[in-house]
């Protein structure tokens, strides 16, 4: 019964339609000019020049000069933006200095800018649950790049910065167990970066119910 | 005299066993590779993922109104309060007045997803802990609660209950009532539990001292929610960082003492009672006006990245949301998921107890893993 429709499409569709490879291959091309360019980064929007910077972002800027490359406010969020081979020292500094106190790490996570010079932004929301307040801090680091880990000034950035190398392909220095967590051990690519296809890489993406069932089809045909 | 060495009696060799991935007292699909020593665990490698969906790689592809949606299926128990904190932090972002009506309806809504959370954590725990007739009583009650989010907005469990910018409908009539109903019905059936449990020798046997974390340790290793305050660490973001109509409710904030197993148990169950009282107020203070704030038709936020956290039934539910200004969907959406975060100290809870443990350890932490894999 299934067989009757199904050939009957078939022997004009197999001629036509691609193989799934060269299929997956050429989707990205039509895609292209559709999608705008991608922006070369975050804004990072400048505080407003009448507001003064939190106790906490003025003490760092006060005791570690020159170790804060760029304070930004957004809908009320304050970030600070400090280089990579510093990291361990001012998180350490947040945590422990009487009008910071960061103890607590709510998330460690990262966005890829694809055509900035440096493409990723790791960025680690902190809270102190002793004063209740709030920062983030974001660190820039290039392809294959290794950051230094947090673990041992959060032990709660163990998972997080699993699932960071896991989905971007950040490599963390000093992390006492770097694998994989939710990807299967031998898995290739980074799914969380910007040019890993959503479908997954030689997969099809079924935009076009009809297109995709007759890849399908000639892909099972190919095997058979 | 001495002839030989005497001899261990036992074999004295660690044993690796395999928890999980489908075992019935791990909550969903996590797998566990213990190692023992006799019937200690001296080890402990949680192994989670095969319930990842790709969420945050499928909403960067998807319109800010669409992954409502996509929310729902995270904390598959607790939908309500997945939907409010992404709501919410698009509005920040998006700078959104919510009108005040929507913001209690909101408010109702997540203290009574918190009920049904947490009444759906007690008969698994209690199960687990072989004492299954707490199950059949919290799912009792837990079907009460699933008929009013039905009558709210038609589904029972992936609820699709909030919008950007408001609420999508209003409460239907006589609503109202039958939530006051329920917190009488909730608020005498609340005995019943404790009769079976807080007192009872052998769940206390099986909770007291079981799984102990210190207040520096649990911060440390970034506990959230209920088991977090279990260690005595006063931290509710609906206190420190009050979002929806929380500023105007009046509650107080359950705290433990010694943070072993039992601990957890008596803070939650006394959350019951907290969420009862937020739900009464919060019913009948219900200002009349709009449900729906201004909204732009196009979902669009300016540039800019923001993280906003809210407080879940099972701890801090964070998303951190970047918008590039240009496109419809967002550039970057990550969830922090409070059973992930929970799940993470598991290790440090089992180390030193019986096999036996690890299950009521599992039970005490909370975990829906489709929160935990996204």
């Amino acid at each position: 019964m299934s067989e009757g429709p199904k050939q009957v499409p078939e022997p004009p569709a197999a001629p036509a339609s691609p193989t799934p490879v060269a299929a997956g291959a050429q989707k990205p091309a039509k895609a292209e000019p559709k999608a705008p360019p991608p922006p070369p980064g975050p804004p990072d929007q400048a505080p407003p020049a009448d507001m003064a910077v939190p106790e906490y972002i003025a003490a760092v800027q006060a005791d570690l000069p020159g170790v804060v490359e760029q304070v930004s406010f957004w809908v009320g969020d304050w970030t600070v933006i400090v280089p990579a081979g510093r990291l361990v020292e001012v998180a350490t500094f947040l945590r422990d200095r009487p009008g910071c106190l960061f103890d607590y790490l709510s998330d460690l996570t990262a966005v890829d800018w694809p055509t900035r010079d440096r493409r990723f932004d790791l960025v680690l929301c902190l809270y102190s649950t002793r004063l209740r307040q709030r920062v983030r801090m974001k660190v820039r680091a290039a392809e294959g790049d290794a950051v230094p880990s947090v673990t041992g000034v959060w032990p709660a950035a163990n998972w997080l910065e699993r699932e960071v190398f896991d989905m971007f392909g950040i490599p963390f220095s000093g992390h006492p167990d770097l694998r994989r967590l939710l990807m299967p051990a031998d898995w290739q690519g980074h799914p969380q970066r910007k040019d890993y296809p959503l479908e997954g890489p030689g997969e099809l993406l079924m935009e076009d119910p009809q297109d995709w069932l007759k890849a399908r089809q000639a892909a099972e045909a190919d095997i058979e | 005299m001495q002839t030989e060495a005497p001899r261990p009696m036992f074999d004295t060799d660690e044993l690796v066993i395999n928890m999980g991935p489908q075992h019935p007292s791990t909550h969903g699909v996590l797998r566990l590779i213990l190692r023992l020593d006799g019937e200690r665990v001296v080890d402990c490698d949680p192994v989670i993922g095969y319930l990842h969906r790709g969420i945050e790689k499928l909403s960067e592809n998807r319109d800010y109104t669409q992954i409502v949606l996509l929310t729902d299926r995270m904390d598959y128990v607790a939908a309500a309060t997945n939907n409010l904190g992404y709501v919410q932090t698009i509005e920040k972002l998006y700078s959104i007045e919510v009108p005040r009506r929507a913001r209690y309806i909101r408010t109702v809504l997540s203290e009574l997803q918190r009920v049904a959370s947490h009444l759906l954590w007690l008969g698994t725990h209690a199960a687990d802990l072989g004492a299954l007739t707490v199950l059949l009583f919290a799912l009792r009650e837990r079907e009460l609660l699933l008929d009013l989010f039905e009558e709210y907005c038609g589904a029972r469990l992936t609820y699709n209950a909030m919008r950007i910018g408001g609420q999508p409908v209003d409460v239907p009539s006589g609503w109202d009532r039958k939530v006051m109903a329920f917190c009488d019905v909730q608020e005498q059936k609340l005995p019943e539990y404790e009769q079976l449990l807080t007192s009872n020798r052998i769940f206390m046997e099986r909770t007291k001292n079981i799984g102990i974390i210190s207040a520096a340790d649990a911060i440390a290793v970034g506990l959230c929610g209920p088991p977090l305050r279990a260690s005595g660490v006063y931290r509710d973001v609906r206190k420190d960082e009050p979002y929806a109509a929380y500023d105007e409710m009046e509650f107080d904030v359950p705290l433990g003492v010694r943070g072993d197993t039992y601990d957890r148990y008596l803070v939650r169950l006394e959350e019951f009672r907290q969420s009862l009282r937020i739900i009464r107020q919060a019913m009948q203070g219900i200002p009349e006006g709009p449900i729906m704030g201004k909204v732009p038709r196009m979902i669009k936020p300016p540039a800019g990245e923001t993280y906003h956290a809210i407080e879940a039934p099972k701890g801090e539910l964070g998303y951190f949301i970047a918008s590039d200004g240009k496109s419809m969907s967002p550039y970057r959406f990550r969830v922090r998921p409070p059973s992930f975060c929970n799940l993470q100290a598991l290790p440090q809870l089992v180390k030193g107890h019986l096999v036996a443990d690890v299950v009521a350890l599992i039970g005490t932490i909370d975990i829906v893993l489709g929160e935990v894999d996204r």
